[in-house]
């Protein structure tokens, strides 16, 4: 299993989404062997097709495939099961990420 | 940086509100607090902390104070956060404080305001009594460990110091032109 993280700097939940992608991925006995990318500029944004940050993709496919793919150096908001915005995915949509054969997932 | 410190006087704005009408900071002048926060539409920090600064301002209300949140991000760059998205934004959400569009981003460089949202809290005197985030956990409102903004404001309402002047604003880079 492949798994990315991209994230922006100036986005300061990076450092706890690792952490939580990296948790989750131990409950799951998942090896941790996560890329982390450091997107830097607008035009590596547009050729890693990066919606904000933070984003993870398993096996290349986003966790929560976003409706609009604006592709931009921004801070990314997830919809939580409970309806409420967060900067951070939460440990079930990662942990769904995982479980799910990356062909039964939309891209 | 911010440019206030604790202790310093709010900067006065007149600014265009969702409602349209103009806003100034003079309108406010009765309230036994002001904070004025910068905050925008598109930032998932701003959207995760805005319910709790609706309800804040719904609780606070009737003790005198006052939210004005303030939008300085370039629209061009970022078209959530348009004058018309800020209208959609305040009906959608039920903003119960102005919602204000600077569009030449004069206040928030004279603020020194860099992130949203950021909080400046005005005792009625207009001093600075807490500048930065609203609480320590954007992620989930039910963990929060130190609610910075309600402490404070309860601070100056009950005319005794806040446990804590400032803290570094959590969210998105304001986005300049």
């Amino acid at each position: 299993m492949r798994v990315s993280f991209l994230y922006y700097e100036e986005c300061p939940s990076h450092d706890l989404a690792l952490e939580r992608l990296r948790a989750v991925m131990a409950e799951e006995r998942v090896a941790d062997n996560v890329e982390v990318v450091k997107v830097e500029t607008e035009e590596q944004a547009r050729e890693l097709r990066f919606v904000g940050s933070p984003t993870i993709r398993v096996d290349g496919q986003d966790i929560d495939p976003p409706d609009d793919s604006r592709y931009a150096l921004t801070c990314r908001a997830y919809r939580l099961e409970d309806d409420r915005i967060s900067p951070l995915p939460s440990r079930d949509m990662i942990r769904r990420a995982l479980r799910s054969p990356a062909k039964s997932r939309p891209g | 940086m911010a440019n206030l410190k604790p202790g310093d006087k709010a900067i006065p704005f007149e600014l265009p509100g969702v409602d349209d009408r103009r806003h100034a900071l003079a309108d406010y002048a009765d309230k036994e607090a002001v904070a004025v926060v910068f905050t925008c539409n598109h930032c998932p920090y701003a959207r995760a902390w805005e319910d709790r600064l609706i309800y804040m301002q719904a609780d606070y209300a009737s003790r005198g104070v006052q939210l004005v949140a303030i939008n300085a991000n370039d629209a061009r760059k970022y078209p959530d956060d348009s004058f018309p998205r800020m209208k959609e934004r305040s009906e959608e959400k039920g903003f119960n404080f102005p919602y204000l569009y600077d569009e030449s981003q004069e206040i928030a460089r004279a603020y020194g305001a860099e992130r949203t949202p950021e909080i400046f809290l005005f005792d009625k005197g207009g001093a600075l009594r807490y500048h930065g985030t609203v609480d320590d956990n954007y992620d989930d409102p039910a963990a929060v460990k130190t609610h910075y903004f309600s402490d404070a404001l309860e601070a100056v309402l009950d005319g005794s110091e806040p446990p804590t002047t400032e803290t570094a604003p959590v969210g998105c880079t304001i986005k300049w032109k």
